[in-house]
């Protein structure tokens, strides 16, 4: 690894959780709007945060937290392969061992809740594992490399070439980002069927923890968003994936919760659809 | 600093009320009041709650439930009683199996008048609660404001 690619990982394990909570606390307060609401102050993440770093510590027994690092530990493997410029499948195979230790966590409880949100965790990832292997293999199709210093300095129309790929990898954005129609397994607002689902039997600290995650995650998920807009400036670039989360706040905010069979169901259609289409139309092409 | 004012996450649990209080406590979450300005979320999770509301007195059948969804709330925490019943049993105090206010079941920090009480209130004793949550956090850590100290001499 390069200096370049030591100093990306570097600013992503600084510099994410700082602009995960922001991000956050702007999703809050443009949802807050679009409910004719005045929301919270930006900085209320950090304050949630915060407090929940100094509540007791609560646990059903004593390694549920080491499964919340897992998730955390993992999540900071994917993300510093990818902004360290290195291999995309890697990153992704590491996310998905990231939600795996998140569902075994939640399976390790007794509630019924936290066993019904971490089933759901699954069948999420079910649904969107095929079409984020689409997207890599298509991003490797448009620029020949698995590698994101490669892809980036690639120079291809990326989005020209993959407007299929990239749609189908919107919906499925939606889903990562634990968004409404598909935020089955977990929603960020309370008195959902099934409590806080895969949180539910996570307190304080612990909660915190997996809150610190999903800054990592979201920023992570933004990173790839961008790999879409490369060719353009980067600061473009980087308006365009922050364009691309307030569309994904706003069907948040405008659709209701889907059931699990339509959710697998609707991704699975996507990613055949729209994904395998374009990229063989894309082969076909060359 | 003070976190635990800055983001109180609150837990509603309705012990045996007319409904009128739990009405008005749902309207204090809507736009009009807002209570997402002060960092204040509603949660249907007790592991993930600051502040227990109550409702209405308590009964024979909800005591277990009342003292369980407490015991199950990581420290800090404070229970706020709202309405008449919480505070008393009020209007129901007379049934036979009535035990009588909140605090039957589980330590009251604070009481919200009113039958129903308004919501302006219920937000009013919400903050109020926050400061002995806050009193209550620095207790834990051993280092209490020489604030709390100076009134605990007095
Ligand atoms: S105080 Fe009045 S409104 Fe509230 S629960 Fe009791 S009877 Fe109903």
């Amino acid at each position: 690894m390069d200096m370049t690619g030591i100093a990306g990982a570097a600013a992503f394990l600084i510099g994410a959780p700082v602009a995960g909570g922001l991000l956050a606390g702007i999703d809050r307060i443009v949802t807050a709007r679009m409910q004719g609401r005045k929301g919270p102050p930006l900085l209320q993440p950090f304050y949630d945060v915060g407090k929940l770093l100094q509540k007791s510590r609560l646990v059903v027994h004593p390694h549920q937290g080491l499964y919340i690092w897992g998730f955390l530990v993992f999540l900071l493997i994917a993300g510093a392969l990818f902004f360290s410029g290195g291999d995309l499948l890697l990153s992704i195979f590491a996310l998905a061992v990231a939600g795996v230790f998140l569902a075994l966590g939640a399976f390790s409880v007794n509630t019924p809740y936290s066993h019904i949100g971490a089933e759901r965790e699954l069948l999420q990832m079910m649904a969107y594992e095929p079409m984020l292997i689409i997207a890599v293999l298509g991003l490797y199709q448009s620029t020949g490399s698995f590698l994101v210093r490669d892809i980036v300095a690639s120079g291809r129309p990326i989005l020209a070439e993959l407007p299929g790929v990239f749609l189908g990898f919107l919906f499925i954005l939606t889903i990562k980002l634990r968004k409404s129609p598909f935020d089955l397994s977990s929603s960020h607002h309370g008195h959902q069927e099934v409590v806080k689902g895969v949180t539910t039997d996570f307190a304080g600290p612990d909660l915190a923890l997996i809150e610190i995650a999903h800054w990592y995650e979201n920023i992570l998920l933004l990173g790839f968003t961008y790999l879409f807009f490369v060719p353009l400036h980067p600061a473009l670039g980087i308006a365009l994936a922050g364009a691309t989360y307030l569309l994904e706040v706003f069907v948040d905010n405008t659709h209701a919760r889907l059931r699990w069979q339509h959710t697998v169901k609707l991704s699975w259609w996507t990613g055949a659809t729209l994904g395998l289409a374009n990229l063989a139309i894309l082969d076909l092409l060359r | 600093m003070s976190l635990f004012k800055k983001s109180p996450w609150v837990l509603h649990y309705n012990c045996s009320s007319c409904n009128g209080c739990d009405i008005e406590v749902l309207a204090a979450l809507t736009p009009m009041y807002d209570l997402e300005r002060f960092g204040i979320i509603n949660t249907g999770n007790p592991k993930h709650a600051d502040v227990l509301l109550l409702t209405g007195g308590v009964n024979a059948q909800n005591m277990d439930v009342v003292r369980s969804l407490y015991a199950q709330m990581p420290d800090p925490k404070v229970v706020v009683g709202i309405g008449i019943c919480a505070l008393s049993g009020g209007i129901f105090a007379p049934c036979y199996n009535i035990h009588g206010g909140a605090a039957t079941a589980v330590p009251v920090d604070i009481y919200v008048p009113g039958c129903a009480a308004r919501p302006e209130s219920i937000i009013d004793g919400v903050i109020q609660a926050l400061d002995i949550l806050q009193q209550k956090a620095d207790a834990m850590r051993g280092r209490r404001r020489p604030a709390a100290l100076a009134e605990e001499a007095a």
